[in-house]
């Protein structure tokens, strides 16, 4: 198990190492005046680009504009998103919370309707729950998010107005933003719950409903899937057998010796999982005009504003890589045959 | 290979003819009957030669008793996947005539004034117009042509550089596996939209550079899994055999191992034909990926975004804006989803009845 997650975790320096020399890579496409805006923290600078240029190097070879670029990231700065109109790091401490919380409340759901979804599907096997869990899930593979997206806005937005898009409501944004209003983990609906604020809550899970929708649907149709295969490979085992033999309940042999040992593949699913999700929300959020990492990335892409594009990148990058080295420790940890190779 | 073998020693069965037949007679019928239909046609022979060559092609495919044909009918699912996309495969060799290009780049959508709201289906306009008055019929047609051709660029690359990648690194495995396994890595640390976000932001617009994007997101997937499979079927004994008889590097990967790990990738690819275009129309749609008035479906959608909740009291005036082109790109997902099952279930009997 030490040595196993050992060798995760020496890989994981490795996978930022490369992760760097592709993003910086990348930036060579640019012209020396816009990348010279990485180096930007403030928006006066913009009338000194040649100075800049020149003060880090911008004119020299490449392996040494890399090591003073590396330099800049390690010291925090990543440049000034024009886009957030702030520092690209303090963007992202601004924006990332937000886009968690959604990321938590996009997960649930999607873990305990698909598990139990396919879980039915293939304790019914080729009865209805299991043509209804194949229908649905093959249908809902071709949608695409941001089509079902804008047709969740129309429907409850623009219809029904239960879940508008933003953040909070004027007034409860403005209680946020006051004195009265303490911040302890930046997650708004676990703050507001702290602070005895439960209309603020209620408030803040009515704006995140809509993008919840949009992906939990969406993303909701691979977990099915697998959760079925699974369970149909369980359930043809000898210990199931034995466990019938022995005269247990059926929910006993299901709930007990069946889906505990068919929730492994699905752990590393969720990593998967995880990863879409953050794809997702870049989609997600800008239709719903959701303040968070996701929406705040896709303009900056369409603004050209590159320091906020591949800090974007970067950060994501290094979100998903530590969501899959979770998901390893987590599959080593339910599944001792993985320790041993 | 013996699976995809056609038995080219029987002719055409009588049973194609009929169905040629009829849809010959069908086509003759809308001709005579119409003379605008006939106008379009008379104009422009050779794409209605490329329609009928394709119609040929595919009642051919479904009529010669191949083993991959006699497997992808006995699914319905399977048939509805090869229907979906024999329909798509006609509507791209027939978009010159289906809708006639007005300017002379025919992919730049059409618009008629500049009237900022979309306007419904009219005479004209059977799908209504898009904001700023793009034909949404027209981008749906000729958005099918682009779509075809970001998948087979995009599929074509990143297969390419994960066949070349993955079978050096499987077969020789050591130290060079071992960078390439670490360079996929890299690639697969992000998410596919979000790297595809930041490639078309430092490269810049237009369809070419989207491409580009989804090809650097494609390949690792495609170099893992033939690495994976080569190394379960390079220890088996016909490639020792063939190593013991003096068979060069070259020749096991290209003649023993290439060909005995290849299903799973080909099917991989199936779906990605798919997954392609939802990734292509969902930059398009964030306004990253074609330029403005391009033919892409992603784009039909973004043209219309900010009228999405339509008027006050009447929130679905503009459905059709969202309906008609996410439709058809619903349609093109599902169809090659489908075919790629098809595919597995076919290529891998392993994998055989589960979902």
């Amino acid at each position: 198990m030490t040595a196993f997650v050992g060798r995760r975790l020496i890989l994981l320096p490795v996978v930022a190492f490369g992760v760097t020399v592709l993003i910086f890579a990348l930036l060579q496409f640019l012209s020396p005046d816009q990348r010279a805006s990485l180096y930007v923290t403030d928006p006066r600078q913009f009338d000194r680009i040649d100075s800049i240029i020149r003060a880090h190097g911008l004119d020299k070879p490449v392996h040494i504009q890399y090591w003073n670029w590396l330099k800049e990231l390690a010291h925090g700065n990543f440049g000034w998103s024009k886009t957030a109109s702030m520092r690209v790091s303090e963007a992202i401490g601004a924006f990332f919370p937000n886009t968690l919380e959604l990321t938590i409340y996009m997960f649930i759901p999607i873990i305990l309707i698909g598990l139990w979804l396919g879980t039915k599907a293939a304790v019914h096997r080729d009865r209805f729950a299991d043509h209804f869990s194949r229908f649905f899930a093959i249908s809902l593979r071709g949608l695409p998010s941001f089509v079902w997206g804008l047709i969740v806005l129309m429907l409850f937005y623009g219809w029904l107005n239960w879940f508008p898009p933003g953040r909070l409501s004027l007034d409860a944004d403005l209680y946020v933003r006051s004195d009265q209003f303490r911040t302890y983990t930046r997650l708004l609906t676990v703050d507001a719950l702290l602070n005895g604020q439960v209309w603020i809550f209620l408030d803040a899970l009515r704006h995140m409903a809509g993008p919840i929708l949009t992906l939990v649907l969406v993303e909701m149709a691979l977990l099915v899937r697998i959760t079925r295969s699974s369970m149909l490979e369980v359930l043809r085992q000898d210990y199931v057998r034995t466990a019938r033999a022995k005269g247990l309940a059926e929910s006993v042999v299901i709930m007990k010796h069946a889906r505990r040992n068919a929730l492994i593949p699905v752990i590393t699913l969720s990593s998967l999982l995880f990863v879409g999700l953050l794809g997702g929300v870049v989609l997600a959020e800008t239709i719903f005009n959701y303040p968070g990492i996701g929406k705040w990335g896709a303009e900056a892409a369409v603004q050209l504003d590159v320091p906020a594009v591949t800090g974007f990148g970067m950060f994501i990058a290094l979100v998903t890589v530590l969501g899959n080295l979770a998901a390893d420790i987590l599959y080593a940890a339910v599944d001792p045959r993985i320790r041993v190779q | 290979m013996t699976v995809l073998r056609v038995p080219i020693n029987r002719s055409l069965p009588l049973r194609a003819v009929p169905v040629l037949l009829v849809v010959a007679l069908v086509v003759a019928a809308v001709i005579s009957v119409s003379p605008e239909v006939r106008a379009r046609v008379v104009s422009r022979p050779l794409d209605v030669v490329a329609f009928l060559v394709v119609v040929i092609a595919i009642v051919a495919f479904w009529s010669i008793p191949s083993d991959l044909a006699k497997r992808l009918k006995r699914n319905p699912l399977s048939i509805t996947g090869f229907t979906i996309i024999a329909l798509f495969v006609i509507v791209a060799t027939l978009a010159p005539v289906l809708a006639p290009p007005t300017s002379r780049d025919p992919y730049l959508i059409p618009h008629e004034g500049f009237a900022p709201d979309p306007q419904p289906p009219r005479a004209g306009h059977p799908l209504g117009t898009t904001g700023r008055q793009f034909d949404i019929f027209y981008g749906i047609v000729w958005g099918t042509r682009t779509s075809f051709r970001v998948a087979l660029f995009v599929v074509a690359i990143s297969t390419t550089v994960g066949l070349i990648l993955g079978s050096v690194a499987g077969y020789y495995g050591g130290r060079l596996d071992e960078i390439v396994m670490r360079v996929t890595d890299i690639f697969l640390a992000f998410p596919g939209l979000v790297l595809a976000v930041v490639v078309t932001a430092v490269l810049g617009k237009g369809l070419d550079k989207v491409m580009i994007a989804i090809a650097i997101v494609g390949w690792p997937t495609y170099a893992r899994l033939l690495r994976g499979e080569i190394l379960s079927v390079k220890q088996r004994d016909y490639v020792e055999a063939a190593r013991a008889m003096g068979g060069g590097d070259l020749r096991i990967i290209f003649r023993h191992v290439i060909p005995n790990s290849i299903y799973p990738f080909l099917v991989v690819a199936a779906f990605d034909m798919g997954v392609v275009v939802l990734v292509a129309a969902a930059l398009s749609f964030l306004g990253l990926g074609a330029e403005f008035g391009y033919a892409d479906w992603g784009q039909l959608i973004n043209m219309s975004r900010s009228w999405i909740l339509g008027v006050p009291g009447n929130p679905f005036i503009y459905w059709y804006t969202v309906v008609f082109p996410g439709t058809v790109i619903f349609l093109f997902v599902l169809g090659w989803n489908l075919l790629g099952d098809a595919f597995r279930d076919i290529l891998d009997p392993r994998l055989r009845g589960q979902t």
